[in-house]
């Protein structure tokens, strides 16, 4: 008996020393492969169906656009797929592919590769979250009507297929920018085995990308990619990668610190003061795409007047905002898109988004604003909104002597049928961010007429003849360039009547260990994957 | 013997039924429409949302929803997610990591818990009595993310003797993540088990046998810990069966893709048809750990008999 305890006690210290002894090796990689950080893809991983970071950035992995864009001037290029996306009266646009790409199975891509699948996509009984980046397009409209539970076509009429090489798209009405659309991922192409299985597809995607699927997608874990060799933008520089799936960003990131997590973008909150210093020059920034205004609820009376809304937007300070709230991880917002796309001018709002409290307070007496009635904020609850918001709040009843109240308390999905109901008694949180660099996607989906609820995001219930006339025009321009100049046109109109108050733009922040190298944040917001080299293995 | 586990197993089955309409309900009455919060800023088009809500039948009232699901369930058919993925994969894909980790924790808690818990109760009042009731304390009152997040710091980073999180390192890698979601039940585990030793051991059978010279180690194993184990193996089962619905906070500081995380985003998506799954899944278990619980107050107390 006496010897069973003596046995117990060696068994434990070895147990103990085993544990002491494997200090340090627990870091894990993987040799070829590089990892990167993501979360949850909210849906199956097929291009028309994901709108979302997590699952955006694995499809960028496995897809190549057919429009690429200049990494500094965020001109298009034609660098992906397409050869060329030319028109004549930029309503019938003909897309010319480059030969010899194939998909990951070895297929061809061919046009009625890209015809086919956006047809798929844009048929209501599929109920694809992407179906409305196509509503531009003639024929649309039928394959998104269902009769006796069937959509009434199939086929998009405004697609026709030309040859192997080329077809033609044509538009409802002209649209100068259509070619940087194109640079989004609901526009790639679906092999013909997708169509046997489309969510067998969703789970392990052939796309025509610079990476290809080894595995299938599990959930709560990831997938691991290899490099294609046969791939025609340019080959990967390493030779597989993998995505990483986490639930909370504060694990991911020191998972980098002990070199088990090679690359994460969006930093937990906590790290944004330190990670500087700490990662030095595998430290990364650029602009974001996502810009965060108050939206002003036109159809309320006490925020009709122009004079009130101009009052609001100046007496937020947002340098102050950006400096002491957020860390730097957001600059102030000037206007109404973001550096990352064409047509961005830096201050075209100027003094209205200037803080000034002195002018405020005028204008806020010239309006006969009351003052005794406190001001509603806002935004959903659970996001950690809570800080910036409180932070408006104190600005305005210390600038404007109006008290303000905060209304914080609904989730997202209770807040979003509110909006588009008209329940918002104050200005609220509206955040938006890009799915192709136009400045165009900042202006019309958000304030056209057409896209008030539920038609659109439009929840600032704006509606200006001026602003849609000027969208138009922008439209029909002749090129890109001129196009820019007409949405800025239609920008000023925004400035004149501030529907929304610009406030911030995000910072996209990443950081990567020393294992990798040559790592580049796109405008988009995400990693240039085939760019990243692979350093020799430690 | 047979007869009473197969009575209970049959009662089990209003309990389960009971529970799924309730967790159901619940979920049908939370504010808000999920479908809307599905397409975030960018709204989906009204075509789409109608096709969504007739798939997941959410136009019906509450009594419908329930009835459809149960019909399919009575087919075998737990349903899919709002993304089309089958609630059934879903739980098998999870369901093995939460019951490793629980079992790592399970182990931990047996064997921490009960070694210091009679140790404890044979040198009352020495300095590892006051040790082991200082560090519970601390285990009790210290919230599970703040352990969580200071082991993942200092064994996983700073000495680098376990990995960071994830599971790639097998069983290894459940070690320390097993160690934080036990910590609390270690605790109670062996303050239990000192209350209940000191009592039988000062009970008449255990001074009978000593005075038979019977060996200190017999007497207090057979004699002691047998009978004390009573109370600590009901609190044991009843904490298996709340880890095999998944630990949230650990699941998710140690990123290790179980049971809890699955249940957690999806109460947040409002999917009810993923919550009741799941969530009935963990009432099942809760019996059936009682269940086995029950069982074994025969073979440590052979006279408790079962009707």
């Amino acid at each position: 008996m006496r010897q069973r305890r003596w046995v117990t006690a060696l068994v434990l210290t070895f147990a103990l020393a085993l544990v002491a002894g494997c200090s340090g090796s627990w870091a894990h990689t993987t040799p070829g492969v590089y990892t990167v950080y993501v979360g949850e893809p909210q849906n199956a991983l097929i291009p028309g169906n994901t709108n979302e970071t997590n699952g955006g950035n694995v499809i960028d992995a496995l897809f190549a656009p057919l429009v690429t864009f200049d990494d500094q001037t965020l001109d298009p290029t034609y660098d992906g797929a397409a050869e060329s996306v030319t028109s004549d009266d930029r309503i019938t646009w003909t897309v010319k592919l480059k030969p010899g790409w194939t998909f990951h199975d070895g297929t061809p891509v061919t046009a009625e590769s890209y015809v086919k699948a956006w047809n798929w996509n844009s048929l209501a009984s599929n109920s694809y979250v992407n179906a409305f980046f196509f509503a531009n397009i003639v024929g649309y409209t039928d394959l998104q009507s269902m009769v006796d539970g069937k959509p009434r076509a199939t086929e998009m009429s405004g697609l026709q297929v030309v040859d192997e090489q080329t077809f033609t798209v044509t538009l409802k009405a002209p649209f100068a920018v259509f070619p940087i659309t194109l640079g989004a991922r609901a526009f790639s192409p679906l092999p013909e085995v997708f169509y046997d299985d489309p969510s067998a597809f969703g789970r392990k995607p052939i796309g025509n990308g610079p990476f290809t699927a080894e595995t299938e997608w599990t959930r709560g874990r990831g997938m691991t990619l290899a490099r294609f060799d046969e791939f025609k933008g340019g080959v990967a520089k390493a030779p597989g990668m993998g995505f990483r799936v986490y639930t909370e960003q504060s694990t991911g990131y020191t998972d980098v610190l002990a070199g088990s997590l090679d690359i994460m973008v969006g930093l937990p909150e906590d790290a944004r003061g330190s990670a500087p210093a700490t990662f030095e020059d595998r430290y990364l920034t650029r602009a974001s795409s996502s810009i965060t205004s108050l939206g002003f609820p036109l159809y309320d009376p006490r925020y009709a007047d122009v004079r009130v809304r101009r009052a609001i937007s100046m007496a937020i300070n947002r340098e102050l905002l950006a400096d002491i709230i957020f860390d730097g991880s957001v600059t102030p917002a000037h206007g109404f898109a973001t550096p990352v796309v064409d047509g961005f001018r830096p201050d075209p709002c100027g003094q209205w988004c200037s803080f000034d409290p002195e002018t405020a307070n005028k204008l806020l007496d010239e309006a006969g604003f009351d003052r005794s009635k406190p001001i509603d904020l806002w935004f959903n609850a659970g996001s950690g909104h809570d800080q910036w918001m409180l932070a408006v709040g104190n600005m305005l009843r210390r600038n404007l002597g109006v008290d303000f109240q905060l209304r914080g308390h609904l989730q997202f999905a209770q807040l979003l049928p509110l909006q588009d109901e008209k329940g918002m008694t104050g200005p609220f949180r509206a955040a938006w961010s890009m799915v192709y660099p136009s400045i165009q996607y900042y202006l019309n989906p958000r304030f056209g007429s057409a896209a008030q609820p539920p038609n659109g995001s439009n929840t600032s219930f704006y509606s200006s003849a001026d602003f849609d006339a000027a969208i138009v025009k922008a439209d029909g321009a002749e090129s890109i360039p001129a196009a820019n100049t007409g949405y800025q046109a239609a920008e000023d109109v925004l400035v004149t009547d501030l529907p929304q108050a610009p406030i911030f733009i995000g910072v996209v922040q990443a950081v990567h260990t020393t294992r990798v190298t040559n790592v580049k944040i796109t405008p988009f917001g995400g990693i240039d994957y085939a760019g990243v080299e692979l350093l020799e293995d430690r | 013997m047979i007869r009473y586990i197969g009575r209970r197993l049959v009662m089990a089955i209003p309990v389960l039924l009971g529970t799924s309409f309730l967790i159901f309900a619940m979920v049908y009455a939370l504010p808000g429409d999920p479908i809307r919060a599905l397409a975030g800023d960018q709204p989906l088009p009204p075509e789409v949302v109608a096709q969504l809500r007739a798939e997941h039948n959410l136009d019906e009232p509450l009594l419908m929803q329930y009835l459809a699901y149960l019909g399919q369930l009575l087919q075998g058919n737990l349903g899919t997610d709002f993304a089309g993925n089958s609630v059934a994969e879903t739980i098998a894909q999870r369901l093995p990591i939460t019951a490793r980790l629980a079992i790592v924790a399970i182990i931990f808690e047996i064997v921490f818990g009960i070694t210091a818990g009679v140790l404890c109760a044979l040198h009352k009042g020495s300095w590892f009595d006051n040790l082991v009731l200082v560090s519970t304390t601390v285990l009790v009152s210290v919230p599970v993310f703040v352990l969580a997040f200071l082991a993942q710091y200092v064994f996983g980073f700073k000495l680098g003797w376990f990995p960071v999180a994830g599971i790639a390192n097998g069983w290894y890698s459940l070690i320390l993540p097993g160690l934080v979601l036990a910590s609390l039940s270690m605790a109670y585990v062996a303050r239990l088990t000192r209350t209940s030793m000191v009592e039988t051991l000062g009970a008449d059978h255990v001074r009978t046998a000593r005075s038979k010279g019977i060996s200190e180690l017999r007497v207090v194993t057979r004699h002691g810990l047998r009978n004390a184990l009573i109370p600590v193996v009901t609190f044991i089962g009843a904490d298996l069966g709340a880890m095999m619905g998944g630990a949230i906070v650990t699941e998710s500081v140690f990123n290790i893709p179980g049971i809890g995380r699955a249940v957690f985003d999806a109460v947040r998506n409002q999917e009810g048809p993923v919550v009741v799954g799941i969530v009935t899944m963990m009432v099942f278990f809760f019996i059936f750990f009682n269940l086995v619980v029950d069982v074994l107050y025969g073979v440590l107390d052979p006279r408790i008999r079962y009707e």
